[in-house]
């Protein structure tokens, strides 16, 4: 539908990752979470540990969608005062560092009150590759998309298990960059087994689109990660770095949330035979 | 002045400018499903006899409309007519929309309901028809509404329903409707989402209102036939908003009928100290509809207060945001003390505690009665009686 337009960096990279016959890592945090200064180390902690695309998680005080660990997150980020001005505000330092694409993963509300052609704006100006909002349905998508779209800025939207062919066939017709798939009903947070009602929603996903998909919402490791990447394209992880986050960057520093997340990755190696 | 008399919803959930469906995904297919299986019902007659027939026989309906005779000659105006809504099973309007929703639930296969409360009565009419039609119950409710509304946490359990505490945010509703979705996103197969104001996602604030329109139809007969005409004003307290669109709602044509929707005023007008939405809010969106909303500027949602857990909620239902830009209904607010002081002077004047929500209501009857002359009259609707509140009339040094 945008063929006229520069290839996005999310679309560059699942492109790469394609060519190379790989699958991706997606990343989520929440910024603000202890403070902006420590989402910069993240951001770059994160990108070192080889993350294929960064979603950066703009805390919302009902985050409605999200289990324990993001509610947490969320809290504490907002104890710190951090607004999606702010993050914005911040973003272009932490872009210049950073070579993973990094979008934005939000709750309508924020985005609405910042007026959404002066969010896509500014989000643009700041370098931000896109953005995925979490209770934004597709039928009331139409602004956001327009206001995205004149900016080369990808729109992620999310299907569910429980989403009808309809549904699924709308969110990838307004996503580019990819498709985010929920692997099973619930909220954000770790599992310790992965459903089989991911993989269904794959191969029902595979019939209408040719996007990239990723999946997440519970997992955890890197096993899951192996798993999820059975079908397919990349793995999303959120709840479980923002826990190691949430444990260890005070007194481990960045490099450890590093080593963590290189460990997930490690899971979209192929196995030795 | 002529008014557009139809509010909607459109095919998309939307009262004028208002309203609408923002929800997680996962929700989006069950409230398509719920969509549709409520417009079955709604056109089936055994559906609606089967209703009639619990609105009559369990809860009790039709509620009497009461001229309240001494508290009319203690203002010395309007005459003042109670909707007396207080009289239902459960005490309060809440189960008129319980028991829709219940039947619908279990129309649809669903086994589970699970639901948000702020003062208990939503809870307990929840728990009550869970009990009367065998399904499972579990209802979120905030820490601080607990701990303020113990009485009804009491009965939700005597009625065989798990009450689980929400300490999260601001431990009232706002974060008890949170938990409550949270759930129903994790368990959509065999859960419905007994929602109890008129808010949330299409279908929820046109289905609710729905179910309470009843109160509206009823006073509206018994005012044709115990005066003779429309009265000239309605006043109602305005949560979420279900008792005063439930009562507003067949009266919108009527131009001669003025409506007064009344919020909580809280402690003052400072962001964090009431629930006027009208009066520090903007539209925005929370928990599954465009309408207005009290917030900080980057679009986080404010804590709220009210005396009155009923009124403790930073979100308006979208209908009545549209009646608000259209001017339909006319909203106010009054505080904490004024609803305090209209709940003592109605128990000692007319034998009726009403609930701290519909004392805000008789509070703005108190101000405005007056100034009407003796020829008028004004119903108001007493959406629920005051025995939950009795710690808080002790705690406020009334008791």
């Amino acid at each position: 539908m945008n063929q006229s337009q520069p290839t996005t960096r999310v679309a560059a990279r699942f492109q790469k990752l394609r060519e190379n016959g790989a699958k991706g890592l997606v990343v989520y945090l929440t910024a603000g979470d202890p403070s902006l200064d420590a989402t910069g180390e993240l951001l770059l902690a994160l990108d070192r540990a080889g993350v294929d695309v960064i979603e950066l998680g703009v805390p919302f005080s009902d985050p409605l969608a999200d289990g324990p660990v993001i509610q947490r997150a969320s809290e504490r980020a907002l104890r710190a005062g951090t607004t999606l001005r702010k993050i914005l505000e911040r973003f272009p330092s932490w872009r210049r560092s950073v070579q993973a694409p990094i979008i934005l993963f939000s709750y309508f509300n924020p985005i609405l009150q910042l007026g959404l052609e002066k969010f896509a704006t500014t989000a643009a100006q700041a370098g931000v590759d896109g953005a995925l909002v979490v209770d934004l349905t597709v039928e009331e998508a139409e602004s956001y998309v327009r206001a995205m779209r004149e900016r080369n800025l990808d729109t992620i939207f999310l299907a569910s298990p429980t989403s009808t062919d309809a549904r699924l066939e709308h969110a990838a017709q307004l996503s580019t960059g990819f498709l985010y798939l929920i692997s099973r009903t619930g909220v954000t947070g770790e599992r310790t087994e992965i459903s089989s009602s991911g993989r269904l929603l794959t191969e029902r996903a595979r019939r209408l689109t040719s996007l990239p998909l990723a999946m997440g919402f519970g997992i955890s490791t890197a096993a899951q990660v192996r798993e999820v990447q059975s079908h397919a394209d990349a793995a999303v992880v959120g709840s479980a770095v923002v826990h190691a986050i949430e444990k260890r960057f005070s007194h481990e520093g960045p490099a450890a949330i590093q080593e963590f997340v290189r460990e997930l990755k490690s899971g979209t190696e192929v196995p030795p035979a | 002045m002529e008014f557009d008399t139809s509010t909607g919803p459109n095919a998309r959930g939307w009262f004028g400018e208002f309203g609408g469906r923002f929800a997680p995904e996962t929700l989006m297919a069950p409230v398509e499903e719920l969509e549709a299986a409520y417009h079955a019902a709604r056109n089936d007659p055994s559906f609606q006899a089967e209703l009639a027939r619990l609105l009559k026989d369990f809860a009790g309906r039709p509620t009497p409309l009461f001229h309240a005779r001494r508290l009319t000659a203690r203002l010395g105006g309007a005459q003042i007519y109670l909707k007396r809504e207080d009289l239902l099973h459960t005490g309060a309007h809440k189960i008129n929309n319980c028991l829709g929703q219940g039947l619908l639930a279990q129309r649809m296969g669903k086994t589970r309901l699970v639901a948000e409360t702020g003062a208990g009565q939503h809870g307990v009419a929840t728990a009550t028809v869970a009990a009367l039609l065998g399904m499972e119950c579990v209802v979120y409710m905030g820490e601080e509404d607990m701990a303020r509304q113990a009485p009804n946490v009491f009965r939700m359990r005597m009625l065989g329903t798990k009450v689980v505490s929400v300490s999260s945010g601001t431990k009232t509703l706002k974060d008890a409707i949170n938990e409550g979705m949270r759930d129903w996103v994790t368990n959509v197969q065999n859960t419905h989402y007994l929602m109890g104001s008129a808010l949330g996602p299409h279908p929820y604030p046109m289905m609710v209102r729905d179910f309470q329109r009843i109160i509206g139809q009823e006073a509206r007969q018994q005012a044709l036939e115990k005066v003779g005409r429309l009265p000239d004003m309605l006043c109602a307290c305005v949560g979420g908003g279900s008792n005063s669109i439930g009562l507003f709602y067949d009266f919108i044509p009527d131009a001669t009928v003025k409506m007064v929707g009344v919020e909580a005023g809280g402690r003052g007008p400072k962001l964090g100290e009431h629930a006027a939405r009208f009066a520090g809010g903007r539209p925005g969106v929370l928990h599954g509809s465009y309408t207005y909303v009290l917030q900080t500027e980057d679009g986080l949602i404010a804590n709220t207060h009210s005396v009155s857990a009923g009124l403790d909620y930073a979100a308006v239902g979208p209908e009545h945001s549209e009646l608000h830009r259209r001017g339909r209904v006319e909203y106010t607010h009054v505080s904490d003390q004024e609803a305090l002081e209209a709940t003592t002077l109605l128990a000692r004047v007319e034998g009726i505690i009403p609930a701290l929500e519909s004392a805000h209501a008789i509070a703005e009857v108190i101000k405005r009665a007056p100034g009407m002359p003796a020829d008028k009259f004004i119903i108001v609707n007493l959406s629920g009686r005051g025995d939950k509140d009795l710690g808080i009339f002790q705690t406020e040094g009334i008791l």
